[in-house]
């Protein structure tokens, strides 16, 4: 009874489309796992079949201890669902939408007020404003407070921040590491690749297909590509330049630098080339890759 | 990059109101012809709000507003006839086709029809989907669909493009194929006006502006705004501006 | 219980606040009602009737002057013969004729029972029924004063003749039309859409995941509506009545528990499109062109069944408003009772536990099968 949650094999196919292909993912209790991946790569079908609302064609999910087709209404109890969309009334007020949610669960607002303090408490000046006046990060706030009114022992949550400005984002991946720390399960998606730093472990998921799955710091551990940075002052220009390099396999924007991957050589014979091409003003330096970089490398191997 | 001092948007003293609430409070900048002009806030900080006048679709409350040559109170028109818009709320027809879709928005940009003959051409050829002209919009992925998007609002080459969150949603290799094509057309003398949430796509601007609470609150080249903060990252310069502000 | 209540009571918040649809649900009815209804009682003043009594005796000549001391209609001349009737219509002196068979009285007080036939002018087919259902409505009034509603409920049986048009029997009338059409309005298309709106916010994902059970959700989407349904349906009663001087000749009771029924089964309607419908949109085209064109236009409501192709008549016994139209036209203007409404009742209880099946079976616990 350790694990929150355990997959074996699930595969799940919407007409000829397949959405998930043979995943296998288990979560241990108390852990922040992050599933990462483009849109229309499988995770919110593979959260929606966790939260009992999808059966999947083949292979089995077990939720919190109990069968996802057979215990759904043990599950639906126990956990907190926040789908992609916030799923927030427009027509009726902050206060109202926690209202409704509280009643539906059938708990006590004051009773479990602990649990949702620390995002509520922003949102109280605006208790009487209708939800849909509400900007984003404060939509996604009020959705948080309404998934977490019932003391969920586990939490999934789709795409939380999808739309949501960068501080808004921050503020709420701390969130959700006080509520780690209050031993909740935790298991969330997401586009942004710096997001999933901020996870025990992680999932990559792409076109229903699971890439890896380990903890950010092993997946950088085991890039084992020599990856380098290079600027100039014209990043498009150097973009193009390098990708006409033979020893250069992968090159891509990053911020203000662009980064590749170099095969066979060392970095001198690069620079050598680099004069030879009078192409003076680019620096380069080998770097460690991040969870972007990661990513980038499974997306172009696969 | 390829700037040059043609101002293309002139925004002097721009204040919006809607009722006693000001989303716009007395904005100062230039975008120049060329430029890549990342406009970044948060949410709720009135970016929407500025797009929206900048583009033609709603009136200053007071301020001057020049868009490609054209005033924002009186010429809104003119306004729309020159610059292109993409958004990732809406973008394309879902029902029609890829080719269908390039042939109704050149139509609704009054180009004729042998226009839109050879830039659909030419277009499907760029963006390596000549496969897929006569799929229907909503089968092909996401990634496909924004870079189609781009082009397509491009399609009457206005001297401006507005990009609103383009990128949202879609995976970091796709992304950085969408920012190439942006400085694709930047480089060819098209004004590029973005905004966005990935705090790295704003180290790909030539210049960026942080809103917050309807003011200008940092303005410049990325890497000397770093330098002014002190900070490594356009996050981290972000976290610092926004932090401050009282956001609804 | 409390996340029950709560769930109505967020209902109703979904409805007063928006406001634009609440207007136009409580004045579609009105104006709907107050533009028939002017229609209808504009033309309905001093008709032209010709009496052809071959009895002459008390009662032929009580309900005579019943008839023309009403207000509706001016005598136009005694006819004598049957030839006669033709000649007068043609001339359009007159848009009815009153019938007293010979022995009127002796054979209401001897064996119990006469025939008055009114044989009207059907060439205006709305005007006619208007007409004979006036008079139907003096002669019956005039048997419970003079003869006390007592054993035999039909003594004076009224016969109709539809002169021109024959086949007419269809009724044109917009009270129990309007309010088969509101009905199913509000409460197939409203709930619909409002349960498909929680399919598109994504709210009913975290409904179905909530320990609400699905019949919950039906029940709390359904009941506020219900009510608004009802008031819905009085206030065009109340119109009717007051404003148009309606009469509701047999039992309220019956007629609420009609009505009632009828509203169920509009809402089971609506809950079992919303089970096939994905968004709000969808789930307004099919309600108004699964429901709403069909109401109108093969109910009976406007155009006669009766003058259908075959073809259209058998769809129209799928149609829940024919059979409530009936219903409430028999209940209202011939005072009839359940007796002779049993089978109409009878298909309409069907229909609702029909679709109410249908719909349990096919609403989901999940987001699909």
């Amino acid at each position: 009874m350790n694990l929150a949650l355990s997959c074996t094999a699930l595969s799940k196919k919407f007409g000829e489309i397949s959405a998930l292909q043979n995943i296998n993912i288990d979560v241990e209790r108390g852990e922040l796992f992050g599933v990462i991946g483009p849109d229309g790569g499988g995770k919110t079908t593979l959260f929606r079949i966790l939260a009992t609302l999808l059966i999947p064609d083949d292979g089995d999910a077990q939720v919190l201890g109990f069968d996802s087709i057979k215990d759904y209404l043990s599950i639906r109890k126990r956990i907190g669902y926040m789908p992609g969309r916030f799923s927030l009334y427009h027509d009726l007020t902050v206060k109202e939408n926690l209202q409704f949610y509280s009643s539906v669960f059938k708990v006590d607002i004051e009773k479990n007020y602990g649990m949702i303090a620390s995002v509520y408490d922003q949102l109280k000046p605006f208790a009487n404003r209708r939800a849909g006046k509400l900007s984003g990060g404060m939509k996604q706030k009020l959705a948080l407070s309404c998934a977490l009114i019932h003391k969920p022992e586990l939490l999934i949550l789709d795409e939380p921040t999808t739309g949501v400005d960068a501080v808004s984002r921050i503020e709420f991946w701390n969130t959700l590491d006080s509520l780690k720390e209050d031993g909740m399960t935790i298991l969330v998606s997401t586009p942004y690749m710096d997001e999933a730093n901020r996870c025990d472990r992680i999932a990559m998921i792409q076109k229903g297909e699971l890439l890896y799955v380990d903890s950010p710091k092993s997946l950088i551990d085991n890039y084992s590509e020599p990856l380098f940075a290079a600027s100039s002052l014209d990043r498009f220009v150097l973009l193009n330049r390098l990708e006409q390099v033979p020893w250069i396999d992968l090159v891509y924007l990053c911020g203000q630098e662009v980064h590749f991957v170099l095969r066979d050589v060392k970095h001198d014979k690069l620079l050598e080339y680099f004069k030879k091409n009078e192409w003076g003003d680019v620096t380069i330096s080998q770097i460690q890759p991040t969870v972007e970089d990661c990513f980038i490398s499974l997306m172009k191997t696969r | 990059m390829q700037t040059n001092n043609t101002a293309i948007i002139e925004v002097e003293n721009l204040v919006k109101r809607f009722g006693t609430f000001t989303a716009n409070d007395n904005l100062t900048f230039k975008v120049y012809a060329g430029e890549i002009f990342g406009f970044l806030g948060a949410n709720g900080a009135g970016k929407t709000t500025t797009i929206r006048i900048l583009s033609g679709l709603s009136k200053p409350t007071e301020g001057i507003v020049k868009v490609v040559g054209f005033d924002a109170m009186k010429q809104s028109e003119s306004i729309k006839k020159n610059i292109g818009y993409m958004s990732q709320r809406f973008s394309l027809y879902d029902d029609l086709t890829v080719i269908e879709n390039i042939r109704l928005f050149g139509g609704i940009y009054g180009l004729s029809n042998k226009e839109i003959r050879n830039r659909s051409d030419e277009l499907v050829k760029d963006l390596g989907i000549e496969n897929l002209r006569k799929r229907l919009v909503g089968d092909i992925p996401l990634g496909w669909k924004q870079k189609l998007a781009f082009s397509i609002a491009i399609i009457h080459r206005p001297k401006l493009i507005f990009l609103d969150e383009p990128t949202g949603g879609v995976d970091p290799l796709t992304r950085r194929q969408f920012w190439e094509l942006i400085y694709r057309v930047a480089k060819q003398g098209t004004t590029v006006f973005v905004t966005t949430h990935y705090m790295d796509e704003a180290e790909y601007c030539d210049r960026i502006c942080v809103l917050a609470d309807g003011q200008i609150k940092a303005l410049g080249e990325p890497s000397n705004l770093k330098h002014e903060y002190q900070v490594t990252s356009i996050d981290e310069l972000f976290y610092r501006i926004v932090k401050g502000e009282d956001r609804v | 219980m409390r996340s029950f209540t709560s769930f109505v009571i967020k209902e109703f918040h979904h409805i007063f606040r928006d406001r634009k649809t609440l207007i136009v649900l409580f004045g579609i009815p009105v104006v709907q009602i107050l533009i028939f209804g002017y229609v209808i009682t504009n033309n309905f003043k001093d008709i032209g009737i010709a009496v052809m009594d071959q009895s002459n005796d008390i009662h032929s000549k009580g309900i005579q002057s019943k008839v023309f001391s009403s207000g509706y209609f001016i005598y136009k001349g005694a006819i004598r013969s049957e030839k006669e009737i033709e000649s007068k219509f043609q001339r359009g002196d007159i848009r009815a004729v009153l019938v007293f068979p010979s022995k009127f009285t002796s054979d209401i007080e001897g064996s119990g029972s006469s025939e008055i036939q009114i044989i009207t002018d059907a060439s205006d087919p709305n005007l006619a029924n208007t007409v004979v259902n006036y008079l139907s409505g003096i002669v019956r009034q005039y048997q419970v004063q003079k003869l006390g509603n007592g054993l035999q409920k039909s003594m004076m049986v009224v016969e109709t003749r539809m002169l021109f048009n024959e086949s007419l029997k269809g009724a044109y009338m917009f009270v129990p039309g309007t309010m088969a059409l509101i009905l199913l309005l509000i409460c197939a298309l409203l709930t619909s859409i409002s349960v498909a709106r929680e399919k598109e916010l994504g709210t009913m994902e975290v409904l179905l995941v909530s320990p609400l059970r699905p019949a919950q959700i039906i029940l709390g989407k359904v009941m506020p509506y219900v009510g608004l349904g009802f008031i819905n349906a009085i206030v065009i009663l109340l119109m009717g009545t007051l404003v148009f001087q309606l009469p509701i000749s047999g039992s309220l009771i019956l007629l609420m528990a009609e009505l009632l029924l009828y509203i169920v089964l509009s809402l089971s309607l609506g809950i079992f499109i919303s089970t096939m419908a994905p968004n709000q949109q969808v789930a307004m085209f099919i309600s108004l062109f699964a429901l709403m064109l069909p109401a109108v236009l093969l109910s009976g409501f406007i155009y006669p069944i009766e003058n259908m192709p075959l073809v259209l008549q058998w769809l129209s016994y799928i149609i829940p408003p024919r059979w409530f139209i009936i219903i409430v036209k028999d209940i209202m203007l011939k005072g009839n009772g359940l007796e002779y409404i049993w089978d109409e009742t009878l298909i309409l209880t069907g229909m609702t536990v029909i679709f109410i099946i249908a719909s349990i079976r096919k609403f989901k616990i999940r987001l699909e099968g």
